[in-house]
């Protein structure tokens, strides 16, 4: 991506600089390789990690770049996982990738059709309309059981080998890699997107819909296309999910995950790329070990999180970590 | 067809009594929202707090019903100022979504610290004889809980009603709800009017959820199982209009009722896809203001 | 005057708010090239008026013309690509980003450029010289890659006229451009007026006079939301009924 032939102006340069890989963000695909090796036994907890991670960038790039706030997000999750699930268990369509782009796809055209007509909404409307189609189409799916299994869920969902090649083992060393592969393929495209002049778009229009109007920016076509794609990408999430666990419940599209990815997200720093690695990670290694001790102290200390990130610590984590870089270079 | 007649009966002064509950809880709600735009998900945890200080001041102090809901509503109303003051009121510029991540924050902090105390187990309660017994009307006997859920309701509506339209408190909530700013300039002192205004819609949360408990049952999840129906209710009735709120709960409470009875595997679903509709076509609500 | 040297124009336009008539029935009417002040008192109804030419409200009735071509019913959005280009009374700046990102966003979203997905930004030169360009233009190039929020108030002021200049509007409404910026730097800001392409139409709102006199070549009085009077700039300094109006308001506040 170096070599530009025409040498751009420092101004140029500057916008350049920012999407031009640091070398700093080699460190979470390394710590996820190492991980492999260091951790073999820990290896399905680490797939359920990185489809959280994934779920959560999708959800960046909705909530952290567009300012999209959406209560519902995990019915695009629920989606990809019920498509992907369906597919294997009742069609018999066990290859794994193409089932995973059919899950993004029917995502994708969920996000569409309701983005299309729920983005022409502001505040509290939004916040309602977005919650109450989640919840609508998870009712929807209560009522046919027949299709969806109910509370039960679609189970028997066999995966053929990746590739025709790689089976999977009973301690999920292959879909660690598996999903691993496919979070790095989706970062790499939206990581794309926030840095394209669309993504700067985006950005205008969470700092300043007025102005964006003002400009002639065809608002309700960016937030259509990104609301598109950030469905896709939890569609891909919820594919995973489903192909990796086997089985998929009617908890895939519940608002607990929804609250869930948002809580992650925030935790970790909105409108950063990041912050999804960093809040998926933090969240559900503590979930892992603490909510078993103590679901109440669990509870309590996700409650006490929110508040505090949202009181003192608008930036999550990553925020922080930013904050206390800048401070210590002023300090030198 | 007298059994047809019998069931109607049945499913609409349930429908009734269950709206009224929503009505009693979400008013509150309805009016700190559109007062300040504060997103207050953490509304039902008011209302569980109730149901919780009820059942301990009956069961643990030997209270009778009646003062025990009356004592929920002013311990919850007098602690909800400490809240409003110490937390919320740091928040009201904030956006939506700040709100929204907070008030979630609350509800996790307050189903956990219950969960402690109380435990997960549902709270049993006591209501008094004459509550639990039915009414025997000459031709028909109704559910005495019900009727009385239903008396309450409509007093709570007329008074509600009266308040707002007559007394000068009222008057001073409904001028700030249209237009703060302009409230503010004919010196109405808009933030202790807010004060008043969530200890108030806090305090009747706390009366709805001890009046709840016999109907609904009463678990410390209550702050988050409803809560969706008490934002129905908000947005379909119209930020901070008491009529929108009456209209609303009651809908939602006959529709969701009957639904429940009559098709309970897609009821649920019909209510949020009329939800989304009236949305669509009058995102304000019903009574709201554009 | 022929139609088409009509920039702008407005037939009958009147707005309600209920019983409150804050636009009532006004024809105005913007030639190319022109450069006209709108004063009026306080609460005469002027940004009322740039909102709704700029269609961020609609009118309860009346029409509004661009070059000749009803845009009544088209958005704000279609306005603004069809050449309405405007600046607030308050900042409307995207507070976030840098100073040169802000106007990238208004030569992006003019050019096309934000609708791809897959370049980098920056990656296109013709974007950055171009904002480059606007910010020489207002003496913003030291500032360029500040965060917007870093610069004082009377600097944002410029960015919020650059982000406009960006957009190469053909009709250029400024919603008191000059208020808040200090008199050493408010100069700036008629340079730029003076070097503006001639053949755009602007309309200035604002209050000092000292500007409006030496910027305007028309002024258009409005009083309680109708146009009291319109003319050469001197001809509205002698105008008995806007002395009146000018002098009650100094006595008065």
């Amino acid at each position: 991506m170096a070599g530009t032939e025409r040498s751009p102006g420092a101004a140029a340069e500057f916008l350049l600089r920012r999407h031009r890989w640091r070398p700093a963000e080699a460190l979470p695909w390394l710590i996820a390789i190492g991980a492999y090796f260091a951790f073999p036994d820990y290896m399905a907890l680490g797939t359920q990690i990185l489809i959280g991670i994934l779920f959560a960038l999708s959800l960046d790039l909705i909530l952290g770049y567009a300012g999209i706030v959406t209560l519902g997000h995990a019915a695009f999750f629920g989606t990809g996982a019920y498509a992907a699930g369906l597919l294997a268990a009742r069609l018999g369509w066990g290859e794994p990738l193409s089932a995973l782009l059919v899950a993004g796809a029917c995502a994708a055209l969920a996000g569409l059709v309701s983005g299309w007509v729920l983005l022409r909404y502001r505040g509290l409307t939004l916040l309602m309309l977005t919650l109450a189609a989640a919840i609508m189409l998870y009712e929807l799916g209560n009522a046919r059981a027949d299709i969806t299994g109910g509370f039960d869920g679609v189970t028997g969902i066999v995966v053929k080998p990746l590739f025709g090649r790689f089976q999977y083992d009973l301690y999920g060393h292959t879909y660690y890699l598996y999903a691993l592969a496919v979070l790095f393929v989706m970062f790499l495209v939206a990581r794309r997107i926030v840095y394209s002049p669309f993504g700067q778009a985006l950005v205008g229009i969470r700092e300043n819909l007025r102005r964006m109007q003002a400009l002639g920016s065809p608002v309700h076509r960016r937030l259509v296309t990104i609301y598109t794609i950030s469905a896709a990408m939890a569609g891909v999430a919820g594919g995973l999910f489903a192909q990796s666990n086997a089985f998929v419940t009617l908890s895939a599209l519940g608002f607990e995950r929804s609250a869930t990815v948002l809580i992650m997200l925030i935790l970790g720093g909105t409108g950063r790329l990041y912050g999804a690695f960093l809040g998926a990670t933090i969240y559900m290694l503590l979930e892992d070990s603490l909510a078993k001790l103590s679901p109440e102290f669990w509870e309590l200390g996700v409650g006490l999180v929110l508040v505090l990130t949202v009181l003192f610590a608008r930036g999550g984590l990553l925020g922080l970590l930013e904050q206390a870089a800048r401070r210590l270079r002023r300090w030198r | 067809m007298q059994h047809v007649l019998n069931v109607a009966v049945g499913l609409l002064l349930d429908g009734l009594a269950y709206g009224m509950i929503l009505f009693i809880i979400s008013v509150g709600l309805s009016v700190t929202m559109g007062l300040m735009g504060f997103v207050n998900l953490a509304h039902g945890a008011f209302a569980m707090a109730g149901g919780y200080v009820t059942v301990t001041l009956m069961s643990a102090l030997g209270v009778p019903f009646l003062p025990a809901l009356a004592g929920a509503f002013v311990i919850v109303g007098a602690a909800s100022v400490a809240f409003e003051r110490l937390l919320y009121a740091r928040l009201y510029r904030a956006n939506e979504l700040d709100q929204v991540l907070f008030s979630i924050g609350l509800v996790f902090m307050a189903i956990a610290a219950f969960t402690y105390f109380y435990g997960p187990a549902p709270r049993p309660i006591r209501v008094p004889a004459y509550l639990s017994g039915s009414v025997d009307l000459g031709f028909r006997t109704l559910p005495a809980y019900r009727v009385f859920m239903v008396a309450v309701g409509a007093a709570l509506v007329a008074a509600l009603w009266f308040g707002f339209e007559r007394t000068s408190l009222g008057a001073k909530i409904r001028a700030a709800v249209d237009n703060r700013h302009m409230a503010q300039s004919v010196g109405i002192h808009v933030d202790r009017l807010f004060t008043m205004t969530f200890a108030l819609g806090s305090g009747l949360a706390a009366l709805g959820g001890g009046l709840a408990v016999n109907l609904l049952g009463l678990t410390p999840t209550f702050a988050i199982q409803y809560l969706v129906f008490f934002l129905i209710v908000v947005a379909v009735g119209g930020l901070g209009s008491i009529r929108g709120a009456v209209v609303a709960a009651l809908v939602l409470g006959i529709t969701d009722n009957a639904g429940k009875y009559l098709y309970p595997a897609g009821g649920a679903f019909f209510i949020y896809a009329a939800t989304i509709a009236l949305l669509l076509l009058r995102p304000a609500g019903l009574y709201g203001r554009d | 005057m022929a139609m088409n040297e009509l920039a702008l124009e407005t037939r009958g336009l009147s707005k309600n708010f209920g019983a409150l008539q804050v636009a009532r029935a006004i024809d105005f009417r913007l030639e190319r090239g022109a450069r006209r002040a709108l004063i009026g008192p306080n609460g005469a109804g002027k940004t009322t008026f740039v909102n709704l030419i700029t269609g961020v409200l609609r009118p309860s009735a009346g029409a509004v013309l661009l070059r000749g071509e009803d845009v009544t019913h088209r958005s704000q959005i279609e306005r603004a690509r069809r050449g309405i280009a405007r600046t607030f009374q308050i900042n409307q700046l995207f507070r976030g980003l840098s100073v040169l990102e802000n106007v990238c966003l208004a030569v992006g979203e003019r050019t096309g450029a934000c609708n791809n997905l897959w370049r980098a930004a920056g990656a296109r030169p013709e974007v950055v010289d171009e904002s480059i360009g606007v910010l020489e233009a207002l003496r913003l190039q030291d500032d360029a890659l500040r965060p917007v929020g870093e610069l004082p108030y009377g600097r944002q002021r410029l960015v919020e006229l650059a982000i406009a200049l960006a957009q190469r509007p053909k009709v250029l409404l400024l919603d008191e451009p000059a208020a808040g910026v200090p008199s050493a730097e408010s100069h700036i800001i008629l340079e730029v007026f003076e070097r503006l392409p001639q053949d755009i139409a602007v309309l200035i709102i604002e209050h000092d006079m000292d500007v409006v006199f030496r910027f305007a070549r028309s002024i258009t009085v409005l009083v309680a939301g109708a146009i009291l009077t319109e003319g050469a700039p001197r001809d509205i300094a002698a105008d008995e009924r806007v002395r009146a109006l000018y002098l009650g308001e100094h006595a008065h506040g």
